[in-house]
């Protein structure tokens, strides 16, 4: 398997990445070299044995339905790029 | 027959825990913007979710309701896109292991029943809510609904009709209704209704399908989809060749438009959510919440069915709500027949609803006010106009009924002695009338019965005022 320079400015455009050409060859490098790292792990034969979803060997835990506080949402709102009412600014979104 | 319209739907339902899906946070609505918010819902570097126990219960319970079957392995997925409603560019969702698969719902239109297959639901977080600017080139972001619990709820293509399509969101809301589960108000975003839909060909070919978005009310579902489908067959018809495209359904003009920011080929790359550890669904969790299972909508209709003596329209109406059946079987108190309490309810009880456009939780009489009515009337004690009268004012601003009547002296007058003397009045009053019933025109007694009961201000029996008029002319 291995990433083509239309993958590159996909992946980009999806990450909200702006690539120059030369980046975005350097990236396709270094991602088919990580591409091909993990490959390694389809060498393993994993006939019959139960897929793992993820890396702690646990299960079911639980927050019961109860209201906690929130904080003021001061903090956040000031550390944005801009706000107004409360309400965090944005660009418009076309929506229609 | 071959359908002539496929349906799918789409259904993310709110569930009304009150606590988000991941985080403390309150679900409250209305609160001032981003005050429900916290580092968790809003994605900072460094938190973690933790899974909020009751949201599963409560899909789980929704999906036992659709009867579908409860996956024992379940595990959340991260949904990657970018949208200034998504503090992490990613929602947390289910893709390959879903709380639930394979369920059906029984849905009857015109006397017809059909069965919609449900493909699956599975838990979500909600979307943060945009406020566009009318004029500048800003757009507002509020967080409250960030990570509120959803379930998605997605049918089988089966429908074949708007209407259809109709009948089966009612009979979900009323079925999340039963199971207190969430509100399904499409008014206020608590239920929300994507579709598919595709016409045959000429050919007779199944077309390409268009998504319907947009649409807030169950009357609109129907209308956009009735829309649409007259849409297709037109292009259809015509030669042309239906684009498989998302529409937007607009209430103002009743047509479906286009997407005028078209949407770029969406590559969610979901991936299992790491700070989530898997849920395994034992029999013994999923047998504890089979038992929360409260009797739905069709079994109570069959036990109403079987105890009481009732039309079936009225048993219908009765057990169309919970609430509403829960409120007629606690006025079947004493030895009141459950035929009076459920004309009272329907006929004036449901009339007080409509007219506030309220609720069964909103009115201020009691199921035992409603009974005590329903025995006045049944021993003759009051009318039937002063019952209704009753209900009228206890529905607004509640009360003792048998204190108001004793009170007001709202007894009817049926003792005969009494009656005479008004009957001798209005007939005297009335001799033309008087003449038109001996001469045949048998309409005219019930102008002289509304005499009798003008004089006695609604208090006498109509019954009993009939019988005497008729052996007096
Ligand atoms: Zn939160």
């Amino acid at each position: 398997m291995s990433v083509v320079d239309q993958e590159i400015s996909d992946l980009a455009r999806l990450s909200r990445l702006n690539l120059t050409p030369e980046e975005e060859e350097e990236l396709g490098e270094d991602l088919n070299e990580i591409l091909e790292f993990a490959e390694k792990i389809n060498e393993v034969d994993t006939e019959g044995i139960e897929p793992t979803y993820h890396a702690l060997p646990v299960n079911n835990v639980f927050r019961e339905d109860e209201v906690r506080p929130s904080p003021s949402p001061k903090p956040a709102l000031e550390n944005s790029a801009d706000s107004v009412d409360g309400y965090f600014v944005v660009p418009r979104v076309i929506e229609e | 027959m071959k359908n002539e319209i496929v349906i799918g739907l789409e259904v993310h339902v709110q569930l009304k825990t009150k606590s988000k899906l991941f985080c403390g946070c309150s679900t409250e609505f209305g609160a001032d913007p981003n005050a429900n918010t916290c580092p968790v819902c809003m994605g900072w570097p460094g938190t973690l979710p933790v899974l909020n126990r009751r949201a599963v219960e409560f899909g789980m319970l929704a999906a036992l309701s659709l009867n579908c079957e409860i996956n024992q392995d379940i595990k959340f997925d991260r949904k990657n896109y970018f949208y200034p409603d998504l503090p992490k560019a990613y929602q947390i969702s289910q893709y390959d292991m879903p709380l639930a698969e394979e369920g059906q719902v029984e849905v009857e239109l015109d006397g017809e029943k059909a069965v919609v297959g449900i493909e699956r639901l599975h838990l979500e977080e909600d979307a943060g809510k945009l406020v566009h600017s009318t004029a500048g080139a800003e757009s507002y972001v509020d967080y409250n609904r960030t990570s509120v619990p959803l379930a998605e709820i997605v049918t089988k293509p089966d429908i074949t009709s708007p209407e259809q399509a109709e009948v089966f969101l009612r009979s979900l809301k009323q079925r999340m209704e039963y199971l207190e589960v969430s509100d399904c108000n499409m008014e206020e975003g608590s239920l929300r209704c994507d579709a598919n839909l595709s016409v045959r060909t000429p050919e007779g070919e199944l077309g390409t399908k268009t998504e319907v978005k947009n649409m807030n009310s169950f009357k609109g579902v129907r209308k956009a989809l009735a829309y649409e489908a007259q849409r297709q067959k037109k292009v259809l018809s015509s030669g042309g060749e239906v684009v498989q495209e998302t529409r937007l359904w607009d209430e103002s003009e009743q047509i479906t438009r286009e997407m005028r920011s078209k949407e770029e080929a969406h590559d969610y790359r979901y991936f299992p959510e790491p700070d989530l550890v898997p849920v395994k669904i034992d029999s013994k969790w999923q047998s504890e919440v089979k038992q929360c299972l409260p009797e739905m909508p069709e079994e109570k209709y069959e036990r109403f069915q079987a105890e009481y003596d009732l039309s079936d329209e009225a048993t219908q109406t009765l057990t169309a709500s919970r609430p509403l059946a829960d409120f007629f079987e606690r006025a079947l108190t004493g030895d009141v027949s459950p035929r009076s309490v459920s004309n009272l309810i329907i006929a004036d009880l449901k009339r007080e609803m409509n007219e506030r456009d309220w609720t069964i939780n909103d009115v201020n009489i009691t199921p035992e006010n409603l009974a005590a009515l329903a025995r006045m009337f049944e021993e003759d004690v009051i009318s039937s106009n002063v019952c209704s009268e009753l209900i009228a004012e206890l529905v607004e601003s509640g009360g003792d009924p048998e204190a108001i009547v004793e009170e007001r002296d709202l007894k009817q007058i049926s003792d005969a002695g009494e009656l005479e003397a008004i009957i001798d009045e209005v007939i005297n009053e009335n001799p033309d009338a008087v003449e038109d019933i001996r001469s045949g025109a048998d309409q005219a007694i019930g102008f002289l019965i509304g005499q009798v009961m003008q004089k006695t201000q609604g208090q006498a029996d109509p019954g009993q005022a009939r019988k005497m008029l008729q052996e007096r002319v």
